[in-house]
């Protein structure tokens, strides 16, 4: 009953067409026992907040390798909270410049992984940090 | 939990788990999709909560139109659930998605990818899509999707489309969970003894050669019409309608439909009871097996189950007296305790 595995959506937000790593992590967290969504590619901020919700994930994975992680990753977030989703853990993947991590981090996002992060710091820090739902 | 939306929200830690299921499964009810998706959730995990929200819906349930979606790894499944939501859509009908890949049976992960086709309908609040894991079930659904299947059907959809596993040939559940249970076929897939042979063919109540701009797909319906049309009069086993479809583009999908409503109405009319009634008994089976054991393992029985199943272990009894000594158990249970 408790030891349910924790459920995590994994999105490409915005018009990045690269979905390798987004593809790799998946299939990484699926081999440390998560539960994975993967929604594809081409995801608005309103297509990923209602997966999460419609899924009841646990985790919000964003990976962005565009660039916009600015614009697109707060939209999420603040969705997320409008929609009474706020407890959900937000992370993010890509390249993100030093500058942007606090910023990121006062939008919402708990965790940001950049190149050379291996799968199993990603499922150790979502093990550590995401509330598991027992409606 | 966070001050949340409406009475998602309000269910919070606190209250009973009865309390609690009351304002959820009210709030699933009156089209708050976060209390749905939390009401699916406490099912998938068998918390107390979803028991006592089910005994609340499941009178508010029977109106939905519920289609089992099988076939084999590839053969389109996902897409053909995607261009069977369009269509729902465009005729106004509402669809809830239970769409089921498998767990891994190493770490119990599971990768869960069918959403990848039908996230177009994702912002449309007239439909709803839930991937389920099938944590260690083998018949093609999780254990829980029959019962996900009721919460849809008691917050007022339409249509419950249940996309199986990628199946093989014998995950036949689906059509016990299933109003209409369409067999998806790719074209060039097998001869036709391939068709012939008992197991997954045999439940469908529709077969559809998807993939249909393929060479060999009008070749493949002939052969299974050929083959599944007979079996005599007195043949008990179904006689599907064969329909070649083409999925990514949306070609057949309306007939493909039309057959459904044509198969429900028919269900409706004649022997519809039957798949209704084999879903009664298989959900009751379910309950009654689950109560059994936990009365086996609660405080009053537990030594002596215990005590039984190590004999069995030991060879020392056989399964058969087990099960009979452990009825006999549950039986003198039921008696007034004085004697105990």
């Amino acid at each position: 009953m408790t030891n349910r595995p924790l459920k995590v959506l994994i999105a490409k937000p915005g018009l990045d067409g690269h979905d390798r790593g987004a593809k790799v992590l998946a299939r990484g967290l699926r081999d440390e026992g998560f539960e994975v969504v993967y929604t594809g590619l081409r995801q608005t901020a309103d297509m990923i907040v209602t997966a999460a919700l419609q899924e009841d994930v646990d985790v919000v994975g964003l990976s962005i390798l565009s660039g916009a992680h600015m614009t697109l990753v707060p939209k999420v977030c603040a969705q997320l909270r409008d929609r009474g989703l706020g407890d959900v853990l937000v992370t993010v993947g890509g390249i993100i410049p030093d500058d942007d991590l606090e910023p990121l981090r006062l939008a919402g996002v708990a965790g940001v992984f950049g190149p050379g992060t291996t799968i199993r710091e990603v499922a150790d820090f979502l093990r550590a940090h995401a509330t598991p739902r027992d409606a | 939990m966070t001050a949340g939306t409406g009475a998602s929200g309000a269910a919070g830690p606190a209250g009973s788990p009865a309390d609690r299921a009351a304002v959820l499964a009210d709030a699933a009810r009156a089209g708050d999709r976060r209390a749905l998706a939390r009401l699916l959730t406490a099912v998938e995990n068998h918390t107390p909560l979803a028991e006592h929200a089910l005994r609340r819906l499941y009178p508010q349930a029977g109106h939905a139109h519920l289609v089992g979606i099988t076939g084999p790894p590839g053969a389109g499944k996902s897409t053909l659930v995607a261009a069977l939501i369009a269509e729902l859509r465009a005729r106004g009908r509402t669809v809830a998605v239970v769409a089921v890949d498998p767990s891994s049976p190493i770490t119990g992960g599971a990768l869960l990818g069918d959403r990848v086709r039908m996230q177009s309908y994702a912002a449309d609040d007239g439909v709803f899509i839930r991937s389920m894991a099938s944590r260690g079930h083998a018949g093609g659904l999780a254990a829980t999707s029959t019962t996900a299947a009721v919460v849809f059907d008691a917050a007022g959809f339409d249509v419950v489309l249940l996309e199986t596993v990628g199946t093989g040939q014998s995950e036949v559940e689906v059509a016990a969970a299933a109003d209409t249970t369409v067999v998806l076929e790719a074209p060039e897939m097998g001869d036709e003894v391939q068709a012939i042979k008992a197991g997954l063919l045999e439940v469908a109540d529709i077969v559809v050669v998807n993939k249909g701009d393929r060479p060999g797909a009008q070749r493949t319906a002939a052969q299974l019409r050929a083959m599944l049309s007979g079996g005599g009069e007195h043949s008990r086993s179904k006689r599907p309608e064969i329909l070649v479809a083409t999925a990514v583009t949306g070609e057949g999908v309306p007939e493909l439909l039309a057959a459904l409503d044509r198969h429900r109405a028919a269900a409706t009319l004649g022997e519809a009871p039957a798949a209704r009634r084999a879903r009664a008994a298989a959900q009751v089976r379910a309950v009654l097996v689950e109560r059994l054991w936990d009365r086996l393992a609660g405080p009053v029985l537990a030594e002596v189950t215990a005590q039984t199943l190590d004999a069995v272990a030991r060879h020392d009894t056989d399964p058969y007296a087990a099960a009979d000594a452990l009825l006999a158990a549950l039986a003198r249970q039921e008696l007034p305790q004085e004697a105990s």
